[in-house]
């Protein structure tokens, strides 16, 4: 499961990090929405993937995963959403006042 | 403590001329001349204490990490010191409030005026190597915004620039010799500093250690080559000239010599360095003075050429020539003092300082010629003035050089040489400005200055000729406790006399003053002869010319770095993270350890497959948006899995929930976007992007890869054991949320509070442009089916709401996901009922339910406070609910409120500003083209 996790950490990475580097803004905000994921399950994954039970306490079970990095995660998440939508409003508000969706904020020089 | 006071008094008196200036010009002079006062009245009881040998001292640790000390020590040099800032400062608070203008602010001056004087008073005091290098760096910052006072003038605005480049500079130099002794010594403290002279010297980095400590005293002293700045300074108001830029803060650098003199003096390495920058300085400066039109240039050059002389002396290294140096720094501070003030006299009632236009002055203002006169003489070192005793014993100095050293002959020649420019250009001082000329042709008609403001000057004119006359009543003790203070100890038996007979250094007098008057003679000649070439290679010029060219390259790079593309700026940012990132791999390899995982079985090898795929497919198909927004949410989905799968069901409801508000989210907005996108990239680009991407992703796989493997150790047990005994919840990951990290949660939901005003902000008074509408659009604003489904979906959906925020603590679930899970019910009605509808029967406006949601967590923290626990330390008990059964009720379900609130506000607000902005370009004739539906 080690080399899944991590080679599908690389591939939202590597999306993500190709797509930030696009020139418009819609496709930008799916870099960051795909960076994202791929961060959440790096910083979740710190926590080892050993197998294991959520982490609520139950009489007699002791297997409890990492909580930390799941709370860190959760944070996180709902951060990463007011981000986004953050985001997307800017980039909303460029294009309706510059007339463009170019993250320069202006169409390149043909 | 009355150290200390007498340190803070000044920093706290800043505080009050900008508070009285509306009740008057004098009542702000009053109180600023009351601060230096005070502290001398405080200072001065302590004479006797320090005059028998004591060291009052006060300290406090500030940093002890670091060794630094608030350590306010006072010996001989400290007092001397202190007394002569404090003691001019008065003088110079009162010449003040008649030489500024109407116009000049003049609470910000006595302000910083009174900001210098603290800083200086507490170079003087400090006990603390470090605590002498803040003071130090102060003084020249109080110096930049003094000399820039008139911040109208470019030449006081260029003169601050300098003054601040060049003493920082030195400041930093300073700083770092600073450290250095701190690290061979082991200690910052002043006492074991002073006593570790022996070890200091023998280190194999005292070489390095004096050429920095001597950067910072010479560019703070204005020793030749960093002498510039000084006459540049003098573009700050007169009362500055005279108390920062000859009085006291240059005697900043000297005052330093002294200081570390123990510790860096007596070295061959210490001669060279020190004797050879005051001899130069002596003669550029003295000599350079004598060709100034400007009064305050003449004044300028001289003060250069006397702290040269300050200089030399204790380089020589001897405590003699240390009795010597330190009394000429005291009658230096007294004739040049009284000298600028005169020469801000003139030039207030006159109205110009060059001396070519300057003539006769002795018939309308001979009170200030008298007071002139007597300074000038001072100056010059004529016999029964101050100067020409600490003359005297710099002249018997420069000639007890120990044979052995080469060229000694140069040092008293240079010296007498010194003499006859000096006793030159004071001559020069004097005469244009008085007895030349019908004393016609200036720019105002002259008289006589108001009398308070002779008065400063009318003091330290009698200090000079009371100590010319009767120098062992008036500052042999003194002299004697700062001697041997900075000595260390020992100090040769003080002769002062007006009279010491026929000798060696009566006659080099005597050739300086009939030297000067000759040459005075002739000066018309050499003025002429003059040229301006002087002026071409001037370090000035230099410095001017580097300044500029780092200027120049500064905005060159600036413009290559800067360009204003955000895509490039993503792009270095990107390629500084890769690199950061791999930096630590090539020096410490790559080493994996033996840990093993769990292995993989299909579905989980199925999920790997979607995930993958749809994250390509994403990027495949970036130009079809609504594609591409499928099929990343498709990857989200997966991802949710994810979480399942490892444990965290916390995170899977939260990031499925989240899922469904980011993917209505984007909707809304790729309504506004173009649809397909315009001309892509070049294809060298797309394979330069591409690269850097695969180089991302796998430098993450590999770190990710590496982990996995290596052994595993984390803090979390603490959780574990401690969730339900203090936080009395069995689902970790919400205790950790609600309690043991709970400042973390706090700050969250007041970013996620604040992004959603930003977004409603950032979308205020936008209109959508209708034209080439993206969709086909529905015409049926409210669909039946919909709006039939979702109106009885609601109470179901708050309820299973409230079940999860209910059981959040001890069970998955919790205030955020409860949170998000009824936005997305209430969405629901936004889109099938319309926005007007819905907000009219909810009655709520988002925004001050976000405010209400933060107070309410911040109000749960204070409260348990109250309880005498610490901030957000939460308390819980267990209640039996009627039909539920028995419920722990923890004051996190407070907390938890507080974030469940805030975040409903948020999200809610966020997408229906969104809405509002498609349905108003949609169908604008039914309710107001406002984008903020929650304005009425």
């Amino acid at each position: 499961m080690a080399f899944l996790m991590a080679s599908a950490i690389g591939v939202l990475v590597a999306a993500g990090i190709f797509l930030l580097l696009r020139a418009r803004t819609f496709p930008v905000i799916l870099g960051l929405s795909l960076l994202s994921y791929g961060v959440n399950l790096f910083l979740v994954t710190m926590g080892r993937l050993r197998g294991g039970s959520a982490p609520i306490l139950v009489a007699g079970v002791t297997d409890q995963v990492d909580p930390l990095p799941q709370a860190l995660v959760l944070t996180a998440i709902v951060i990463g959403f007011g981000m986004t939508a953050f985001l997307v409003v800017l980039a909303l508000r460029a294009r309706l006042t510059l007339g463009n969706d170019h993250v320069d904020g202006e169409e390149p020089d043909a | 403590m009355t150290l200390l006071l007498i340190v803070l008094l000044p920093f706290l008196g800043a505080l009050i001329p900008p508070l009285l200036i509306r009740r008057g010009r004098t009542v702000a002079a009053l109180a600023a001349g009351a601060v230096p006062v005070a502290a001398l009245a405080l200072l001065i009881p302590l004479w006797p204490t320090v005059r028998d040998g004591g060291v009052p001292r006060w300290r406090i640790p500030w940093l002890p990490q670091i060794g630094l000390e608030f350590d306010i020590r006072l010996d001989g040099l400290a007092f001397l010191f202190a007394a002569l800032v404090l003691g001019i400062g008065v003088l110079i608070v009162v010449y003040a409030r008649y030489y500024l203008s109407e116009r000049d602010p003049m609470g910000r001056f006595y302000a910083l005026l009174l900001l210098f004087m603290g800083a200086m008073t507490g170079l003087a005091l400090s006990g603390n190597l470090l605590l002498s290098a803040i003071f130090w760096e102060l003084t020249s910052l109080s110096s930049f915004l003094l000399i820039g006072y008139w911040t109208h003038r470019a030449d006081a605005r260029d003169g601050a620039r300098t003054a601040l480049a060049v003493t920082g500079l030195g400041g930093l130099a300073l700083l770092g010799g600073v450290l250095l002794i701190g690290r061979i010594v082991g200690s910052f403290d002043l006492d074991v500093v002073l006593a570790s002279g022996a070890l200091v010297k023998a280190d194999p980095l005292y070489p390095v250690v004096l050429t920095l400590v001597l950067l910072g005293a010479f560019t703070k002293s204005a020793q030749v080559p960093f002498h510039f700045w000084l006459p540049g300074a003098m573009a700050a108001p007169t009362p500055v000239s005279a108390y920062l830029h000859s009085a006291t803060m240059v005697k900043a650098g000297v005052f330093l010599l002294a200081r570390l003199f123990p510790v860096l003096a007596g070295t061959d390495l210490w001669f060279t360095l020190v004797v050879g920058a005051g001899l130069l300085t002596l003669i550029v400066g003295a000599y350079s003075a004598m060709f100034q039109n400007d009064l305050k240039g003449l004044l300028a050059y001289s003060t250069i050429s006397h702290l040269g002389l300050i200089t030399l002396l204790f380089g020589f290294g001897t405590a003699e020539a240390a009795v010597a140096a330190l009394f000429h720094l005291i009658n230096h501070a007294t004739f040049k003092a009284s000298l600028f003030m005169a020469a801000g006299i003139i030039d207030h009632e006159t109205g110009t300082r060059d001396m070519r236009t300057l003539n006769g002055l002795w018939r309308t203002m001979p009170y200030t010629g008298v007071l002139a006169v007597i300074a000038a003489s001072a100056m010059a070192g004529v016999p029964l003035f101050n100067g020409f005793l600490s003359k005297e014993m710099f002249f018997a100095e420069t000639l007890a050089v120990p044979p052995g050293v080469a060229w000694r002959w140069v040092i008293p020649a240079a010296a007498t040489l010194y003499g006859v420019f000096s006793v030159t250009y004071s001559i020069r001082f004097v005469y244009e400005v008085f007895f030349s000329g019908p004393g016609t042709g200036m720019p105002k008609e002259p008289h006589e200055a108001p009398r308070w403001m002779r008065i400063p000057v009318e003091v330290l004119a009698v200090l000079a000729i009371l100590v010319g006359i009767f120098p062992n009543l008036i500052v042999r003790p003194l002299l004697t406790a700062s001697a041997a203070a900075t000595t260390g100890g020992v100090i040769p038996p003080i002769e002062l006399h007006v009279w010491h007979g026929f000798n060696l250094p009566l006659l080099m007098t005597v050739i300086a003053l009939v030297g000067g008057f000759f040459l005075f003679r002739r000066l018309n000649v050499l003025l002429s002869v003059r040229g301006g070439y002087v002026r071409s290679v001037s370090a000035k010029g230099l410095f001017d010319d580097g300044l500029f060219a780092v200027l120049r390259m500064a905005r060159r790079l600036t413009r290559t770095l800067e360009t204003g593309s955000l895509q490039r700026y993503v792009l270095y940012f990107v390629l500084a993270a890769i690199v950061l990132a791999v930096a630590p791999v090539v020096r410490h390899g790559w080493p994996l350890g033996a840990e093993t995982s769990v292995p993989a079985d299909g579905p989980l090898i199925a999920g790997w497959g979607v995930l993958v795929a749809c994250a390509i497919g994403t990027v495949v198909w970036r130009r079809q948006r609504l594609v591409a927004l499928i099929v990343i949410s498709g990857a989200g989905v997966m991802v949710t899995l994810a979480f399942a799968r490892i444990g965290a069901p916390d995170l899977a409801l939260t990031q499925l929930l989240v899922e469904v508000v980011t993917t209505m989210l984007l909707l809304l907005a790729l309504h506004h976007l173009p649809q397909e996108a315009a001309a892509g990239s070049s294809r060298g680009r797309l394979v330069r992007d591409g690269a850097i991407a695969l180089t991302a992703g796998a430098g993450m796989a590999a770190i990710t890869w590496a982990v996995l493997t290596r052994p595993f150790s984390s803090i979390s047990t603490y959780f574990l054991e401690n969730a339900k005994t203090q936080g009395g919840g069995t689902n970790v990951v919400n205790v950790i949320l609600v309690d043991f990290r709970g400042f973390d949660t706090l700050g969250e939901i007041a970013v996620i509070g604040i992004a959603a005003l930003g977004v409603t902000m950032m979308l205020d008074g936008l209109h959508a442009d209708p034209r080439g509408r993206p969709f086909l659009m529905s015409r049926d604003r409210t669909p039946l089916i919909l709006t039939s489904i979702a109106r009885p979906l609601l109470p179901f959906a708050l309820m299973m709401s409230v079940y999860i925020f209910l059981r959040g603590h001890n069970m998955p679930g919790g205030g955020f996901i409860a949170a998000i899970l009824t936005s997305i019910a209430i969405m629901l009605q936004f889109m099938a009922n319309g926005i007007p509808w819905t907000a009219a029967r909810l009655r709520v406006r988002p925004q001050p339910v976000i405010a209400w949601g933060v107070l309410i967590a911040v109000a749960t923290g204070v409260a348990s406070m109250l309880y005498g626990s610490t901030f957000l330390d939460l308390a819980f008990t267990y209640v039996d609910f009627p039909l539920i059964g028995e419920v722990e009720l923890a004051t996190a379900l407070f907390f938890d409120l507080g974030v469940y609130l805030t975040v409903v506000a948020a999200v809610i607000l966020m997408l229906t500003a969104l809405g509002a902005l498609s349905s108003d370009a949609a169908a604008p004739d039914d309710y107001a083209s406002e984008g903020d539906p929650w304005r009425s």
